[in-house]
């Protein structure tokens, strides 16, 4: 069975953004960018269905420019056996990554799609369940668990209201949820072992995906600060202090 | 004009506060109807309770065994077929709607607008990315239905208890999939307030420094009546379990009052208490930067302070 592995590039998640004092964008110059999180739990999550004997090829996707090479190189130096880069100058909106992924996967015909429950730059959460919808196959969200056996997916999913757990039958779409995996940390030797792995390159433009649907940004804004309170000296303090506003 | 549906979430028969909240929403957009649909197997408790909320026009409800779970893959092709004539399809974002909705939206052929803070207009909204540290502007094409899920927090639920919206039963012509099967739910079982929806939330984090330390948590919570929640890094250690998580991963809630008990208050979990009305901080590192955001801070030891807090209340 062949694993398809979304794998984006987002600015790193220590880094504080910064909104552009003409509210035209947020400041990514010379910011640090990494794999998002929950992308590279989905890597790992197919790199241990592959040493399991579940999977036999795992492939990373990413669409972003022509730099992103390198970003794709990380998830081959990760454990990927090949990358295909979609080459695409502008951010895509999920509607369209999930179409690019639709034609990708009519090429390669996975058993399996891993995608990480949302990206930690827009916090869109749409492209699995968006995928799953124009496949026309199952999607298993938020997974904290994934067990595959006799052609269905049994995935715990962290939901409000605890854990679910649901079947699913192959293929589907699962997105992952914190907790699914601790991804390994890459080391020197496979980082030398990933110059020589493949990464296909294909033009956004020739896979011939619908354009409309889609959003348009018009301002970006910092978020309203909460002002700093006052400290109280004690519980007898911080009890009437509550009471006062009624809330004990 | 705009008509609006909004999806009902609902669970064990009774409707979830977060469906009231996406109906303020849908107020905000000032159209001539919100339809709130319910899809259950059994409607009748949850189409009675919808149809006491504030600014419902009508209540619409599809009863079959298939929608006796909330399976995406189920309830989505049903809710694209519904939405034909509206020019909105608001759904709560709770992993409930975060579930359905983009899957709505590919069916239908439109973009999603996740997490909307506020409605500017009928097609311009506000929503956070980064975690919420920057507010983006968006608008969606007018001439498609808007899909969109309603940031639960951003808004207080629409009151109860004056309107009585008709409630009709329609029919659906979805074919549905078979490929996608509920097995179980395991929950948290409590009397305790739900921690998404509770006035009081008190939260432990490391500080705690234990399973059995987070009993001080719990007793304290059950004494004011509030919810539990937990920081990340307490749900990591093992202290409680994830559904406890309050933070930019975890839950994202609004309390009247947010009680931070040994929570140092990194920023992922400062995104998810910020809509709080009052934030008391409760730590013993004075430093802590849960004190930068908190209406009222105690530096102590929690151990001492809690006790202290009961005898007070006592």
């Amino acid at each position: 069975m062949k694993i398809l592995v979304g794998y984006k590039r987002v600015v790193d998640y220590n880094v504080r953004i910064q909104v552009k004092p003409d509210g035209s964008g947020v400041v990514t110059d010379g910011v640090k960018l990494s794999a998002n999180p929950f992308d590279d739990i989905a890597l790992e999550e197919a790199l241990r269905l592959r040493e399991k004997g579940v999977a036999t090829e795992v492939v990373v996707v990413g669409i972003g420019p022509a730099d992103l090479t390198a970003h794709l190189r990380n998830g081959l130096a990760m454990g990927a056996n090949r990358a295909i880069h979609v080459v695409a100058s502008d951010a895509v909106q999920p509607l369209t990554a999930a179409r690019v992924f639709l034609k990708l996967i009519e090429k390669e015909q996975p058993g399996l799609v891993i995608l990480g429950k949302q990206a930690i730059d827009d916090d869109a959460n749409q492209t699995g369940q968006m995928l799953a919808a124009l496949w026309d196959r199952p999607q298993a969200t938020f997974a904290s668990k994934v067990e595959i056996a006799d052609g269905k997916a049994t995935v715990t999913r962290e939901i409000d209201a605890g854990l679910e757990v649901i079947e699913a039958e192959l293929p589907a779409v699962i997105t992952t949820d914190l907790r699914l995996n601790e991804p390994r940390f890459i080391k020197l030797p496979d980082i030398m072992k990933a110059k020589s792995k493949p990464i296909d390159t294909i033009e956004l433009g020739s896979l011939g995906v619908e354009s409309h649907g889609h959003l348009k940004t018009t301002h970006y804004a910092a978020p309203a600060k909460r002002s700093k309170g006052v400290m109280v000296k004690d519980a007898a303090e911080l009890v009437a202090a509550l009471k006062q506003k009624g809330l004990l | 004009m705009s008509k609006i549906l909004v999806i009902a979430e609902h669970l064990g028969g009774k409707l979830n506060s977060s469906t009231a909240r996406a109906v303020s929403a849908a107020t905000a957009v000032k159209g001539e109807a919100i339809d709130v649909l319910v899809l259950a197997d059994s409607v009748d408790a949850i189409a009675s309770e919808a149809a006491k909320i504030d600014g419902v026009s009508r209540v619409l409800t599809v009863a079959r065994p298939e929608n006796a779970h909330p399976l995406a893959a189920i309830l989505a092709p049903q809710i694209a077929k519904a939405a034909a004539g509206y020019s909105h399809v608001f759904v709560p974002s709770t992993t409930f709607g975060k579930d359905v909705a983009p899957r709505v939206a590919a069916l239908l052929g439109v973009a999603q607008v996740s997490d909307v803070m506020s409605v500017e207009a009928a097609y311009t909204f506000k929503r956070p990315i980064y975690a919420g540290n920057a507010i983006i502007t968006v608008e969606a094409d007018a001439t498609h239905t808007v899909v969109a899920t309603i940031r639960s927090a951003s808004w207080p639920a629409a009151l109860t208890g004056v309107n009585s919206a008709p409630i009709e039963a329609i029919t659906v012509d979805a074919v549905l999939p078979t490929h996608t099967r509920f097995v179980e739910l395991k929950q948290g079982s409590s009397d305790r307030p739900d921690l998404q929806s509770a006035s009081k939330v008190v939260s432990g984090g490391r500080g705690v420094g234990s399973k059995e330390n987070f009993d001080i948590i719990f007793k304290f919570a059950d004494r004011i009546g509030a919810a539990v929640g937990a920081s990340r890094a307490a749900v990591d250690a093992g202290y409680v379990p994830s559904d406890l998580q309050v933070g930019q991963t975890g839950k994202i809630i609004a309390p009247e009052l947010y009680m931070a008990i040994g929570i140092s208050g990194a920023i992922q979990h400062l995104t998810g208490i910020k809509d709080a009305g009052i934030i008391v901080a409760i730590n013993k590192d004075g430093e802590a930067p849960i004190f930068e955001i908190a209406d009222f801070g105690l530096v102590g030891d929690l151990f001492k302070i809690i006790p202290e807090l009961e005898q007070v209340l006592a």
